[in-house]
């Protein structure tokens, strides 16, 4: 397949993405402003000898994907955020069992069955912390048609590497936005698979460091190496323990395959925060509206930049701390919610910056002219 | 244990975790006999279970086994199966994990004749929190939240997945040990979503509570209340209150899940 110039949606967008990043299980249930992941997946998947299922709710869709993935196939989920509460507890069980997964995440407006046809960015912390109990997690939010796809090739290839739950962190707009865009050729695309047990091992341990990097090699179900897998806290082996040694490992392995790993995990963009004053940092959509704010502010003469996260956790601190080697003085944390993100830039700018939150809940928006005001009114008050 | 039978058992495992008298150990000495008896393939065969002391079973048997979140199993089964339908996918629950919290994977994994058994450790209780009722536990029962006696009604699990489209349906249990391999063999050889369900004990936490203070008074209680289906048939339902019935209800040949999904990957990919 050569390159594809197309008009298409940001849930359209994540199909292509999935199926190209070799995704072959889809599970889910019918929720706004997702549902298009999951007609286009009941479409296409078979078509590449994949396979799709309509689920009876979002609990039981999260869970085929883990067995899915435990079978042996890429697996992906879609949803909101109702749906995304009610997934939380078995994103929990695959974060403990290490079995990748995609879920994606079209944020609407919360709480509770909130705003289902708008856009909102109030999963921030549901995404990091909705499951419970200490656990790794990636998250990683689009803000055009073609990040959506390049991104969820990227939910893939890390939920694999990594043997971790990746979450697809869109909202609304990008969701069913339409755009042109240019796909990249197959040939062009990178592909990671799951590490698999080296045919040799004789006695093979599913959670035993074997590389040295914190990520065991993984079997599927059938391969010929029966194994046990438990969302209990477990050895090695794959068994029950209580020993707190054997606890204290697991966790401590689980977190430092991802925080061993920032460099290769984390991405951002920054536009023009060299000789930034003020810097907005955003995600998703909302980076559209800073965007073009910021050209705007700077043809008055503002020195005003953006730093745009893609990776929102594990969080990019490192983004934050290169700022403090520019004359930045202030912050906005622009995000369609109460102010989630801001807590975590604020304890990352631990007192070197002046941290501002640029908030919008209510269904609409953060249109660049809000931008453009609060960046007037920081300067005013700087 | 009989030699023969070792290697289906993770013997480093053992003794299991089940309180003395427990039934759980029978069922899964069934199961493992049920498979011996068919001559299954070990590696094809993939376990799943949800939360509670029967989800505990599949640890202590070799094969692939998957211990999943409570009431889930089936969900997490359905996934197993569709993405590699060569397996054997056998779902063990109780009937807290099956009836309540997981009531609506077993309504519609029967609806969709999805080739999964599944084997209910039925004891009316919920033992892994220490003997709380359950949907099972029979209406004036006590349980440590039914001080007072239960007053929720029972239902019939095997009417419940019969109806909801389940394709093979029976009962027994933990008392008539050579039908229940029986039952569990004709589960595991038909196609389709199977559902066994098995009246089982629990001495520690239903026994205690409701005075029958022994697991050999609870066996002899199963023993005395069980009925056949043929015997079944002729009782009003009057006659039937307090009855455990056993033996086969339901068995059809009827469209496989994943075969039929089989089919939809062929027209997709423009065969016929």
């Amino acid at each position: 397949m050569g390159k594809r110039v197309m008009l298409m949606q940001g849930n359209e967008a994540c199909v292509e993405g999935a199926i190209a990043a070799g995704m072959r299980f889809y599970a889910g249930y019918p929720i706004t402003p997702s549902t298009e992941i999951a007609e286009l997946s009941a479409e296409k998947l078979p078509k590449v000898g994949g396979k799709f299922i309509q689920m009876e709710d979002e609990i039981a869709s999260m869970g085929a994907v883990i067995g899915a993935s435990l079978a042996g196939l890429k697996a992906m989920t879609a949803t909101s955020g109702p749906g995304f509460s009610l997934k939380q507890e078995n994103i929990g069980f695959a974060c403990l069992t290490e079995v990748p997964c995609v879920i994606v995440n079209v944020q609407r407006g919360g709480p509770s069955t909130g705003l289902p046809t708008l856009p909102a960015q109030g999963d921030v912390m549901q995404a990091r912390w909705g499951t419970h109990g200490d656990h790794p997690i990636i998250v990683i939010s689009p803000s055009s048609v073609r990040e959506v796809f390049d991104m969820t090739i990227k939910a893939f290839n890390l939920s694999e590497k990594y043997r971790v739950p990746c979450i697809l962190l869109m909202d609304e707009v990008v969701a069913h936005m339409r755009e042109k865009v240019e796909l990249p050729e197959e040939l062009n695309i990178e592909i990671i698979n799951r590490k698999k047990p080296k045919a040799s091992l004789p006695d093979y341990k599913p959670y035993k460091d074997y590389d040295g990097d914190g990520i065991p090699p993984m079997a599927a179900f059938g391969d010929g190496t029966p194994f046990h897998v438990t969302g209990l806290i477990h050895d090695e082996t794959g068994f029950p323990s209580t020993d707190p040694k054997v606890t204290e490992n697991l966790l401590n392995r689980l977190m430092n395959k991802i925080y061993n790993n920032l460099d290769d995990i984390i991405e951002y963009e920054t536009v023009d925060t060299a000789d930034a004053n003020t810097v907005i940092v955003t995600f998703g959509s909302t980076a559209r509206s800073v965007l073009r704010a910021v050209k705007l502010l700077r043809q008055e003469g503002f020195k005003v930049g953006m730093l745009r996260l893609k990776t929102i956790w594990p969080f990019p601190h490192k983004a934050i701390n290169e700022l403090t080697q520019t004359a930045t003085k202030n912050l906005i944390v622009a995000e369609m919610n109460y102010g989630q993100l801001i807590e975590t830039v604020k304890a990352s700018a631990d007192g070197v910056f002046k941290v501002y939150g640029l908030n919008k809940y209510n269904g609409e928006l953060i249109t660049p002219q809000e931008v453009i005001d609060k960046v007037r009114e920081v300067a005013v008050n700087a | 244990m009989r030699k023969e039978l070792e290697r289906y058992f993770r013997k480093d495992k053992l003794p299991h975790i089940w309180c003395p008298g427990c039934g759980h150990g029978i069922i899964t000495g069934a199961v493992i006999r049920a498979i011996d008896n068919l001559k299954l393939d070990q590696n094809k065969i993939c376990i799943v279970s949800g939360i509670g002391c029967s989800s505990r079973a599949p640890g202590y048997m070799n094969f692939n086994t998957l211990h999943t979140t409570h009431g889930r199993a089936l969900a997490f089964a359905t996934g197993i199966k569709m993405a590699n339908p060569e397996l054997k996918v056998i779902v063990l629950t109780g009937d807290g994990d099956c009836a309540a919290i997981g009531g609506n994977h077993l309504i519609h994994a029967a609806r969709r004749n999805i080739d999964i058994t599944t084997i209910v450790f039925n004891n009316s209780i919920y033992g892994m929190t220490s003997g709380q009722y359950s949907p099972m536990t029979p209406k004036g029962a006590f349980a440590t939240t039914a001080p007072y006696g239960n007053i929720d009604r029972n239902f019939d699990l095997c009417k419940l997945a019969q109806s909801a489209g389940a394709t093979y349906v029976a009962r027994g249990t933990v008392y008539h040990v050579p039908q229940l391999i029986k039952l569990i063999e004709k589960a595991l050889k038909h196609k389709g979503f199977s559902f066994v369900d098995v009246a089982d004990i629990c001495p520690t936490y239903f026994g205690r509570k409701n005075k029958v203070p022994t697991p050999v008074a609870m066996m002899e209680k199963i023993r005395d209340m069980s009925i056949t289906v043929k015997t079944a048939e002729k009782l009003s339902a009057e006659e039937l209150s307090g009855k455990i019935v056993i033996g086969e209800f339901y068995e059809e040949n009827a469209l496989e899940f994943t075969e039929e999904y089989a089919k939809i990957i062929k027209t997709a990919q423009g065969g016929k």
